[in-house]
């Protein structure tokens, strides 16, 4: 490890050499041209087959060959024993799952809080936070290095971490207000008026961290030059960052909302590990996962759920990719 | 001397301090729950229970760490998580960077796709895979080559199932780091008569070492702290990885918080080691490919 580290040092910044936000500059503006391929041996292209096969097989395998398995899934129902016991079912687990479900709405309603929550909050803080460390300013590193510092613990970790502090019994929060004691409890786990919110101030404090990063290199990218003009023409600080620098942003502010959106349909660890997902906090991923390894294993009402997110996901993930790899092409 | 310093920089305005002071603050706010933690694993239940948790300590030590490393037998499960790591991250990084020199360095039509179907497969929720995949490990019989004789609650199982996700995204990266390379590199090595592989192996591989330093970074992190796939793949709580065996060594070894806050430390502590020694790379990666999810 430590002799990868000095062969970074030696050959700059990889952020800087690879990749895309998208509509970046560093794409390079030659293609690749077609004069590769005539110089070819057989042997050469069995090889090239296999170095691009054996991975894409791995991958579609256990990927998509599974995602596609779960819609056609969602349309039955199994008890697992032998594949004859398959039967389908139309829609029936849909019209179940949207209509005789009491998990299900506030699910779904519980991912799309997340989501907000995350980018109302967090986000403009990790942008706030990004600007402030922009500014060449001293120890700029040590307090990168503590709003960063929760993006690297496990979403486990910071559950465990988190329940030290909502704990009704001997929790930081409750010790300090004296809400500790038997009729005064507020308890910040299990009442599912409260227990949202609390793990959302956990996953916004890791949240914050990421953002400030993806900004700070988004701000690497802005022309000082653009700066200064803006401030010669007598442009205030807000100013100058309303109508120059976050336009500029755009790209980053892309991969901010599509890495907020996945964030928001992913969050799964965090609850699991606060209270299993109980009343107020249950999520898609939740209710998925219990179809599994809870007491009522039920494949194809699991999968339907499971497409439900699939859907969802596929929605922001296939533009996002299209703009993506578009951009690129015309580069 | 520091004040000197700062002046040299810009000069000292009182806008500058007052940001400082916020910064400062904010800082200390975001630590707070881990120094919180740490200050609980130092103390001995005893003494907190008696006394709450929020009070002046009489006694510091590290007893419950020692407690909590040797009762669980958290050696064990660091092993376990070796077993799946460090073969995940060279798998994938061998893996996706094949299909990376592929893709960037031979114009073929379906680049755009095969790209597309690796990107795409890495941002959806693993939740959206999870029951034909568990059904899948529970078919595949393996006897003789895992303990379960499964793929099922197997180290192999998660190995493949890491590679097959993570690798969208490395095969991302590094196909971008690729394309930067200059093409009469390989070109001219193909005019001598140079192998595929060659090209691969000795002329591209090792100009993509930084890219490759960054990502293994990323991916040793990523898959230690990963706590879903573990938690449904494997069902012997002896075969867990450290980050998901937590869960249930909570219940069962680490009874008071204290313990506990000793416990979810300790296993923070590879984490945090690395990020401390290879914060560049860590970060450089994560804004590298800044897509992922």
């Amino acid at each position: 490890m430590t002799n990868a580290d000095t062969t970074i040092e030696k050959s700059g910044n990889p952020e800087e050499a690879a990749v895309p936000p998208p509509g970046s500059a560093h794409v390079p503006a030659k293609k690749v041209p077609q004069g590769h391929k005539r110089l070819l041996t057989k042997r050469d292209r069995l090889t090239l087959s296999l170095m691009a096969g054996l991975p894409t097989i791995l991958h579609i395998a256990l990927v998509w060959v599974t995602a596609l398995a779960s819609i056609l899934l969602a349309f039955t129902t199994w008890d697992g024993i032998g594949f004859a016991s398959i039967t389908w079912v139309g829609l029936d687990n849909f019209k179940e799952l949207f209509t005789n479900n009491p998990q299900f709405w506030p699910a779904v309603e519980h991912n799309v809080v997340w989501f907000v929550v995350l980018i109302l909050i967090p986000t403009p803080l990790g942008l706030f936070l990004a600007v402030q460390l922009d500014k060449n300013i001293r120890f700029s590193r040590v307090y990168q290095t503590a709003f960063f510092l929760p993006v690297v613990l496990s979403m486990a970790v910071i559950g465990f971490v988190w329940q030290l502090v909502y704990n009704p019994d001997t929790g930081l929060i409750n010790s300090l207000i004296g809400a500790n004691e038997p009729g005064k409890y507020i308890d910040w786990i299990g009442d599912p008026d409260l227990n949202l919110w609390a793990i959302l101030i956990a996953a916004s404090w890791r949240h914050t961290g990421y953002m400030m990063i993806l900004y700070l290199a988004g701000l690497k990218g802005v022309d000082p030059a653009l700066r200064e003009a803006s401030a010669l023409d007598g442009a205030g600080e807000w100013q100058t960052f309303k109508n120059v620098v976050f336009p500029t942003l755009r790209p980053t502010n892309t991969i901010v909302l599509v890495v907020t959106i996945i964030e928001a349909l992913r969050a799964f660890d965090l609850v699991f590990v606060f209270n299993k997902g109980a009343e107020g906090t249950e999520l898609l991923s939740i209710l998925v996962t219990n179809n599994i390894i809870g007491e009522s294993s039920r494949i194809g009402y699991g999968s339907a759920i499971a497409v439900v997110l699939l859907v969802i996901s596929l929605a922001v993930i296939i533009p996002y990719l299209i703009a993506t790899f578009r951009k690129e092409r015309r580069a | 001397m520091s004040t000197a310093l700062t002046a040299k920089r810009t000069p000292v305005r009182p806008a500058r301090i007052l940001l400082h002071l916020f910064l400062a603050g904010a800082a200390l706010t975001w630590l707070a729950p881990l120094l919180w933690a740490v200050y609980a694993a130092l103390r001995p239940y005893g003494e907190t229970s008696e006394k709450g948790y929020v009070s002046w300590p009489d006694t510091l030590t590290f007893e419950n760490f020692t407690n909590a490393f040797t009762q669980s037998d958290m050696t064990h499960y660091f092993g376990n998580t070796l077993i799946i790591a460090v073969p995940a991250v060279l798998v994938t990084l061998f893996m996706s960077s094949m299909v990376a020199f592929y893709v960037s360095r031979f114009d073929f039509r379906v680049n755009l796709f095969l790209l597309l179907v690796f990107t795409a497969g890495n941002l959806l929720p693993q939740q959206v895979i999870i029951t034909p995949l568990y059904r899948l490990y529970l078919l595949i019989d393996l006897p003789g080559i895992t303990m379960s004789g499964k793929l099922y609650d197997s180290a192999l199982g998660l190995v493949l199932i890491h590679v097959a996700f993570q690798s969208g995204f490395c095969a991302f990266v590094l196909s971008n780091y690729m394309k930067m390379l200059p093409h009469e590199l390989t070109e001219a090595a193909l005019v001598d008569g140079a192998s595929v592989w060659r090209l691969y192996w000795q002329i591209t591989l090792p100009l993509c070492k930084p890219a490759m330093a960054a990502l293994a970074t990323l991916l040793s992190i990523w898959i230690y702290n990963d706590f879903f796939w573990a938690l449904v793949l494997i069902s012997t709580g002896e075969n867990m990885p450290i980050t998901s065996a937590l869960n249930n060594l909570s219940g069962q070894y680490f009874t008071d918080p204290n313990l506990i806050a000793a416990g979810a430390l300790i296993t923070a502590v590879p984490v945090l080691a690395v990020y401390f020694l290879l914060q560049r790379q860590f970060v450089g990666g994560l804004t590298l490919g800044a897509n992922k999810g």
